[in-house]
């Protein structure tokens, strides 16, 4: 349980950080700056190697069913901007691919 | 650069003007009904989320308190999602909660944007107004406050049916996925779903060409850093993107001149 109160007690204090400053602080320009870009690049980060890698090996094949349905999920979430739409059709994307086998 | 940054002394002089009118004739009761019909719609886009959450986490090997308590404790999609993998991995506790402070760092901007309109609060309301701050209470209620037509102190009360009815049906898409997890174990792939959802949340994140940058060379990065031991690949990849992002938005501007 250590690890949860852990990243509950680091993500309070970043939600209190400037509302406990009662406003009078700005976030430096430098940091406000490569703020604005950890979404995009923490994100990726994450979904990368899920997509890239099965059972721990680098797979990039026509046999990796989940990087061709994650580049299917990815137009779909790029048309729809649509969660829901995104999971469906992955999903969708995924079964059909894992059905008709494209690997060797 | 500084299209689109926060310039919370610009809000808080705004705000200033704003305390000395006279308050409207809200109730408390009333704010607090507005701000959670106001966020209904968004619900639907945010049970997803949690049911995703509780589903992967219960896939993954974690039990249903661990699930719930890391909705209650974290109370952050992305951020819970981003540690399953982790988790499952045998990541030790100072990685994951790395991992969680950097996709939870954008909440320090949402609370530098709010601060201004919440800077007469007492310690105890600064403190709950914190605790359920999220995406989406903030995108709900920051763009209601800049409108104007809420002033102290219907706008914590606002704020708070806000931020609690994003809250609960958080808490209940969490359990709900628990039980879909347990129910839909093996066979159907369901562990896809994690990717899934990232792909959803970092499409829109994706504006322009500087944040493509970010994306592309963090991207990269991961493709290479999985290897890296104690899952240091994650946190190495979100650095060289951040990185790539600053390069890129400089060489651009460099451009213009």
């Amino acid at each position: 349980m250590a690890v949860y109160r852990g990243a509950g007690v680091v993500t309070f204090a970043l939600r209190l950080s400037f509302i406990a400053l009662l406003g009078r602080m700005e976030i430096p320009p430098f940091l406000g700056r490569a703020l604005r870009f950890v979404p995009a690049a923490v994100l990726t980060a994450v979904v990368i190697p899920l997509l890239f890698y099965e059972n721990g090996t680098l797979e990039v094949s026509l046999g990796n069913e989940r990087l061709l349905a994650g580049f299917a999920a990815a137009l779909i979430a790029w048309r729809t901007r649509s969660v829901l739409f995104t999971l469906v059709g992955g999903m969708a994307a995924l079964w059909t691919l894992q059905a008709i086998g494209l690997g060797p | 650069m500084g299209r689109g940054r926060i310039r919370p002394e610009n809000i808080a002089s705004d705000v200033q003007g704003a305390i000395e009118e006279e308050p409207k004739t809200e109730s408390p009761a009333a704010a607090f009904v507005a701000g959670a019909k106001a966020i209904v719609p968004v619900l639907l886009a945010l049970i997803p989320l949690g049911v995703a959450f509780g589903a992967t986490a219960i896939d993954n090997g974690l039990s249903t308190i661990e699930a719930l308590g890391m909705s209650v404790f974290v109370f952050a999609a992305a951020a819970q999602l981003a540690a399953i993998p982790l988790l499952s991995a045998g990541a030790s506790v100072a990685i994951v909660v790395l991992t969680v402070l950097m996709v939870n760092l954008r909440l320090t901007l949402y609370s530098a944007s709010l601060a201004p309109h919440f800077k007469r609060l007492p310690v105890g309301w600064k403190g709950l107004l914190s605790y359920l701050l999220t995406d989406q209470a903030y995108a709900a209620t920051i763009t209601h406050f800049d409108a104007g037509e809420t002033e102290e102190p219907d706008k914590r009360w606002y704020y708070l049916g806000v931020a609690l009815a994003i809250w609960v049906a958080f808490q209940a898409a969490t359990l709900a996925g628990v039980f879909l997890g347990a129910w839909a174990s093996g066979g159907w792939s369901l562990d896809f779903v994690l990717p899934l959802i990232f792909i959803a949340l970092v499409i829109p994140a994706i504006k322009d060409r500087t944040t493509g940058a970010a994306a592309l060379t963090a991207g990269v990065t991961a493709v290479f850093a999985a290897a890296l031991p104690l899952n240091l690949g994650l946190i190495a990849a979100a650095l060289v993107g951040v990185l790539g992002g600053l390069v890129a938005e400089n060489v651009i501007e460099r451009g213009r001149r």
